[in-house]
């Protein structure tokens, strides 16, 4: 059976989670993981990955050209690395995966299969199309799979428990077509949207974006991860990496309380996979309340201080 | 420099989909389509470049069946130039496109190819990106700025922590994201004199590219449905039910 290349997100010292999760989904192909760590000076991240419960190999490519994961200077290693015996590619299907994975696709000549939420076999996948509203099952006949994975669909492989080996391999560097310039990060104390076990999201009805401390009141009271919807970012209230939908995050909490969202097509593709939907909303005919568990039709800027006091 | 910008009719975002009763996609007769809304973001980004001094011509192409004109009609009264078809009816998959688009760029070498980052039908994120790798040009996915300067081109891109500024040697592909900017409507004087502005149709074979589509649609199903839920009469309650029934708090 083929081997499997897992490429991990991290930041030089450590795994994104969305790493663990795509080992998850290729733990259900079958064959031997190896994970990619490519970057500079990520003997940490390297480290950490050889941990993970499940992972035969790491491959560490260390290489300034690889530090801001740049996919004109990535994909070409990916690709030398997948014809040496891959069958399949895999990617968490984070900004960084979804940038990368193509063009890794495109080189090998092969078809790419996006955002997968299951694994039928080892060539056939499911994954949703039009924003969430149909579950696609595709078959795919090319010889290497390359994939990537939603990452609320699998769980997190155990982050320790593996002991793999770590083997140095190096690639062509940079191809110079594209150059880093510079990150504009959202900083927050909160745990990470795709990551948090409750999200507490806000819409159109917080009306602005000083209105927002009193979700995150409640969400600290949580231990919750603050989202918005795809009006709340547009109107400002907050920045757009809160956004969740169809072309923001796509998050499945345990719990999901959606504040003043009316409840779009675009909006529920990013959250209806949530355990438990909780809606807060003055309007009853709001969509919002077709997928919600519990449904609160009140005054969001009484309901939520109000349950923000009684969880105290 | 000349623009290049691809755009795709697909079912209107506001249509409620059905999927098939026999499994074999979704239904498509008799539902309203209309040009695929990153792509809109992206002939309005192109239409700016070209205001701005920054493009010469903006050339628009679409890859589907004869309705697609329809699509590049509406391109053409944003402000396009000009517009190819590239006409088939088989089902458009990313690679195939990407193909399609490498030979047309080939045949017209523009300075710069703006995307969408995503069609909302099939909602693959991947068309750019082959085509950047295809023609071996840099890529500047996610786009919320795009600023073009002289021989390069720096595109903010929007990433899940916040924000990336990187720099590409042109010519090279951009996708748009939704924030990039407001696309305008098409006046009506403008469609109007959309309909006298060229309209070339061409076929894949014609470029030498094959479309047959690579991945095979096995089936394709309704998602599974949540429960109804309850409507719950005060924050007690929530809070009760929360604790006691739904266990997550």
């Amino acid at each position: 059976m083929a081997n499997i290349l897992v490429i991990a997100e991290h930041d030089g010292a450590s795994l994104k989670p969305a790493t663990l999760n795509a080992v998850t989904a290729a733990s259900k192909i079958g064959g031997d993981i190896h994970i990619l760590v490519a970057g500079k000076g990520a003997q940490a991240a390297a480290d950490a990955a050889a941990k993970v419960a499940g992972v035969a190999k790491v491959l560490l490519a260390d290489d300034a050209a690889y530090e801001h994961q740049l996919p004109e200077d990535v994909a070409p290693l990916v690709v030398s690395i997948a014809k040496g015996g891959y069958g399949h590619v895999l990617a968490g299907a984070t900004s960084v995966g979804k940038n990368l994975l193509p063009r890794v696709a495109a080189l090998l000549d092969v078809a790419a299969i996006s955002d997968i939420t299951a694994v039928v076999s080892a060539d056939t996948f499911e994954r949703p199309i039009y924003a969430g509203n149909a579950i696609a099952t595709v078959q795919s006949a090319d010889p290497v799979k390359v994939v990537t994975v939603r990452t609320t669909a699998f769980e997190t492989a155990a982050a320790e428990g593996g002991s793999a080996s770590i083997e140095q391999v190096a690639g062509a560097g940079a191809a110079g077509l594209s150059s880093f310039v510079s990150a504009e990060l959202t900083k927050s104390e909160r745990p990470e949207l795709t990551a948090a076990r409750v999200v507490v999201s806000g819409g159109r009805g917080m009306q602005s974006g000083d209105n927002f401390p009193m979700l995150e009141a409640l969400a600290d009271k949580l231990g919750a991860a603050v989202g918005a919807s795809r009006a709340a970012v547009d109107a400002g209230f907050v920045p757009n990496d809160y956004q969740v939908g169809q072309t923001g995050k796509i998050v499945a909490p345990e719990l999901y309380i959606a504040v003043g969202i009316s409840g779009a097509i675009q909006h529920l593709a990013g959250m209806k996979d949530s355990k438990v939907i909780v809606a807060i909303n003055k309007d009853e005919e709001a969509p919002i309340f077709q997928v919600a568990d519990y449904g609160l039709v009140a005054d969001l800027f009484k309901a939520v201080p109000e349950l923000t006091e009684k969880l105290g | 420099m000349k623009i290049l910008c691809a755009v795709k009719r697909v079912v209107d975002y506001n249509v409620k989909i059905r999927v098939k009763t026999d499994q074999s996609g979704v239904e498509t007769s008799n539902v309203k389509f209309s040009m695929n809304p990153f792509d809109e973001i992206a002939v309005e980004e192109a239409v700016r470049l070209k205001e701005a001094g920054a493009a010469t011509e903006i050339v628009v192409v679409s890859v589907g069946p004869a309705q697609a004109q329809e699509t590049l009609r509406t391109a053409l009264a944003m402000g396009a130039d000009r517009a190819i078809l590239v006409q088939t009816d088989v089902e458009t998959q990313p690679l195939a496109v990407a193909k399609v688009l490498k030979a047309l760029v080939e045949k017209e070498a523009p300075g710069m190819v703006i995307l969408g980052k995503q069609a909302i039908d099939d909602d693959c994120n991947q068309t750019g990106q082959m085509l950047a790798a295809l023609l071996g040009w840099g890529q500047g996915t996610f786009a919320s700025k795009v600023v073009a300067g002289d021989g390069k081109v720096a595109v903010t891109r929007e990433i899940d922590g916040g924000l990336e500024t990187v720099e590409l040697k042109l010519p090279a592909v951009v996708t748009a994201d939704l924030r990039l900017n407001e696309p305008r409507y098409a006046s009506l004087p403008n469609i109007m004199k959309a309909k006298k502005k060229p309209l070339e149709t061409v076929t894949p074979d014609a470029l030498g590219v094959d479309v047959t589509p690579r991945l095979q649609t096995v089936k394709v199903a309704e998602p599974a449905k949540r429960q109804a839920g309850i409507k719950v009469p005060d924050v007690a309650t929530l809070v009760d039910k929360l604790k006691n029934e739904a266990r997550v708090i």
